[in-house]
């Protein structure tokens, strides 16, 4: 692609994507799907039309992973990194794809063909290893399906007609309950809210004690009725699909299958507030599910479940719009995602004031979890009673379980909350386990003299994601990937979260590479706190989390690589030196390092 | 109870300017007081060349070289505290800023290619510590008990790090007295 993009296209994507600069982000998703990257010249004439500084818009250009200001290739492959992924074989598949189409990871190809590298985990943990090609998603991946994609990428064939098969994404629902088993006619659910009245629904929500699912667990009535009672009279539901937490894919199994849930209960949340405008944020990893969506939404518009004067009712104006991510995990935090909705960079906000009085471009704003408003459905459909009536004391109704990692049969399973880790390991076939990530990589770490705690809000909270690592399995590299994540997916706005992760990352590397220190167990411990302590947002405080407590549980998986009693530096001393002695042709003593020389004391 | 006598204070430049013992001078009439709690072990102020039990030791400037390393060493080998005086030892420092070239071509612009050199060729005598590739901050290469940043820290810094240390507080540098540049 030449860097002379055509006026016309600009002109036709800004009347599309809208003009202004809240679209910002919409514009470049869809520029960069059109012309493989953003040019710099492309740029200066978003800022020059939008009205806004250049350096803004290549500022919010250059904080997505999928957004390119540079050439990347026609064909874009990513492996999700995720540590389930490389348990699965990830990294041998990535070499693999590497060797055959002769290029190194994360460089273009000198054709300007294709670039493989790796991206945070795309949300395929049941059906692993895991790439996107641009924006198709394609699992269960093994050295044929390599081969296959490295044939189809030398023969240019346009991925429209690469075979359907290859796309294929599983479900892989393995045990449903109250939301999975029950099929729900769409806008059923919306008619006997809209017959309770708008007040009367609301009293169903707070009788049902719904808390959120994407994992704070806040009450779902309570947003609500403060969103509700907020002075303005633009109110806006969100709904969160940045499903970005490594090892949860349930929001995809939702989306896909059970879209109308999802879409009513925004409805649903709608009627109870008062909003006219739903936006959709679904995650760049899932934005092959936006035609479908689109298709749904389409249908619940002729359907009159969408649109003006819903179900007949007066005054019942709602309609919803998807906004697509582009490749970054902090968006999931609520505050980073409302400014990326306003087209900007993912930075998130300080609160109060909170989303409910100005959340979306200011305007009063609930932002709730996709499982969360399926399962409003549920409370439509049968009465907040009933559904108070299941799970625990403080965790009413199900929850959906991503389970991925050492098991038979990896997928999702819904369970009343209230159930033991022990049971949900024996139904998903797990044998001999080491540990398991309940909440993924910012969850928490569970050993087995824990295994009957319960997933619930009061025991062990969880978002969704349960890893499951067996006895093969070394806890630390878990941790280290994670770690890894967390200094790659840190929006870098404060320093303690941008640099502390990039220095634990540091530490845990240089105790891979064998240059561990007891010191530096001190320094992690330092490390955890400043980072759980000084962090703008949870992205920070919850990134030392393995850490804590792999070091906590599994203490020798540290200690063993420890080397060196007190202190070590983390590169190799008299390496370092070699560059000199090639250069004066040395090779006396002085010319070296005696490597059993007081380093430590 | 530990005995009250005087403690012995060790200071060196690596890599560094000597900005930073500029600045340990410039505490001016409190060096009478300072002199009353602490004597010099080995320093630019002593001229003692080797280092020997100390109970604090100021380092100034990164490590950039074998000699760096081998003093460095010393220092940590022979003082219970060791603290990073100043931007360099901290960061590594203006000297840092070759890290991004290649040593080599460093040597070989310098040494081999200037116009007008006698005798084109990269010093090799023994006598001469021999440059790492890279310039690092002196916690990259031992353990560090206190950073004092500041480029250099100003004398109220000091004298104020120093008095916490010597007074047996944990030394706290806040305000104004902080800055990295």
């Amino acid at each position: 692609m030449s860097a002379e993009v055509p006026q016309a296209l600009i002109d036709e994507v800004l009347r599309t994507a809208g003009s202004t600069p809240d679209r910002l982000l919409q514009i470049l998703v869809t520029l960069q799907a059109q012309l493989d990257f953003l040019p710099p010249t492309l740029i200066s004439r978003l800022a020059e039309q939008l009205g806004m500084p250049r350096s803004r818009v290549e500022g919010v250009a250059g904080f997505y992973s999928f957004l390119h200001l540079a050439p990347a290739g026609r064909y874009r492959v990513r492996f999700s990194d995720n540590i389930i992924d490389r348990m699965l074989g990830s990294e041998a598949l990535m070499a693999t794809m590497c060797a055959n189409l002769q290029l190194r990871p994360g460089v273009p190809s000198a054709d300007g063909r294709v670039t493989v590298s790796t991206t945070s985990c795309t949300g395929m943990g049941d059906q692993g290893p895991a790439v996107l090609v641009n924006d198709r998603a394609i699992g269960r991946l093994n050295h044929q399906r390599v081969m296959e994609i490295c044939d189809l990428i030398r023969h240019d064939a346009p991925l429209s007609a690469w075979p359907e098969e290859l796309f294929h994404v599983d479900d892989n629902i393995r045990r449903a309950d109250a939301l999975l088993s029950s099929p729900m006619v769409a806008g059923s659910a919306l008619a006997k809210a809209v017959a309770l009245g708008r007040d009367g629904w609301l009293a169903q929500m707070q009788a049902s004690k719904l808390r959120g699912r994407g994992g704070a667990g806040f009450t779902t009535a309570v947003k609500w009725l403060a969103c509700r009672d907020a002075a303005g009279a633009d109110k806006v539901v969100v709904c969160n699909a940045d499903e970005g937490e490594p090892g949860t894919f349930k929001d995809r199994v939702l989306l896909n299958r059970h879209a109308d849930l999802v879409f009513e209960g925004m409805t649903l949340a709608a009627w109870a507030t008062g909003a006219r405008d739903g936006l959709l944020y679904l995650r760049g990893e899932y934005a092959w599910l936006r035609p479908q969506l689109e298709a749904t939404l389409a249908a619940r518009r002729a359907a009159g479940l969408l649109g003006s004067g819903i179900l007949g009712q007066t005054g019942f104006d709602f309609d919803i719009a998807i906004h697509l991510g582009a490749g970054a995990y902090v968006c999931g935090e609520e505050s980073a995602l409302l400014e990326s909705l306003e087209g900007k960079r993912g930075t998130p906000r300080i609160r109060p004031p909170f989303p409910v009085t100005h959340g979306y471009l200011g305007r009063p704003t609930v932002v709730n979890n996709v499982e969360t408003l399926a399962k409003t459905c549920l409370i439509a459909r049968d009465g907040g009673a009933a559904f108070a009536a299941t799970g625990t004391a403080q965790s009413a109704g199900t929850k959906l379980l991503s389970i991925s990692g050492d098991c038979a049969r990896p997928g999702v399973y819904e369970y009343p909350f209230g159930v033991s880790i022990q049971q949900v390991l024996d139904d998903c076939g797990a044998a001999d386990v080491l540990a398991v990530q309940v909440g993924g990589a910012s969850g928490v770490t569970v050993a087995p003299y824990e295994f009957q705690r319960r997933i619930a809000f009061e025991d062990v909270p969880s978002a969704g994601a349960f890893m499951v690592f067996d006895s093969s399995r070394d806890i630390f590299e878990v941790a280290r990937n994670f770690v890894h994540f967390f200094a790659h997916e840190s929006c870098g706005f404060c320093t303690p979260c941008r640099v502390g992760t990039a220095l634990l990352k540091g530490y845990m590397d240089k105790l891979a590479e064998g240059y561990g220190a007891l010191q530096d167990l001190a320094d992690i411990d330092w490390l955890d706190r400043l980072l759980k302590n000084a962090s703008h947002c949870g992205l920070g405080s919850s990134a030392p989390n393995p850490v804590v407590d792999t070091l906590l549980k599994f203490r020798p998986a540290y200690e063993r690589r420890i080397q060196h009693a007190d202190f070590q530096p983390a590169f190799d001393l008299d390496g370092a030196l070699a560059r000199a002695r090639q250069m004066t042709g040395r090779d006396d003593a002085g010319a070296h390092f005696d490597t059993g020389m007081g380093a430590t004391r | 109870m530990i005995e009250q006598r005087k403690l012995r204070v060790a200071t060196v430049s690596l890599a560094g300017c000597f900005g930073c013992h500029m600045s340990l001078l410039d505490i001016d009439e409190h060096l009478f007081e300072l002199l009353d709690r602490i004597d010099f072990d080995r320093s630019p102020l002593t001229d003692i060349k080797h280092c020997g039990p100390c109970d604090i030791g100021l380092v100034e400037g990164g490590v950039c070289n074998a000699e760096n390393v081998h003093v460095l060493r010393e220092f940590r080998a022979n003082c219970r505290t060791l603290v990073a005086l100043g931007a360099c030892a901290v960061n590594g420092g203006l000297p840092a800023q070759r890290n991004h070239l290649d040593l080599g071509a460093c040597l070989d612009e310098v040494y081999r290619s200037r116009p007008g050199l006698a005798c084109a060729a990269v010093p090799n005598d023994p006598e001469l510590p021999l440059l790492l590739d890279k310039v690092h901050p002196i916690h990259e290469v031992v353990r560090v008990d206190y950073f004092l940043p500041g480029c250099p820290p100003s004398g109220e810094a000091i004298w104020k790090f120093l008095a916490d240390l010597v007074n047996g507080r944990t030394p706290r540098v806040t305000g104004p007295l902080l800055h990295f540049d």
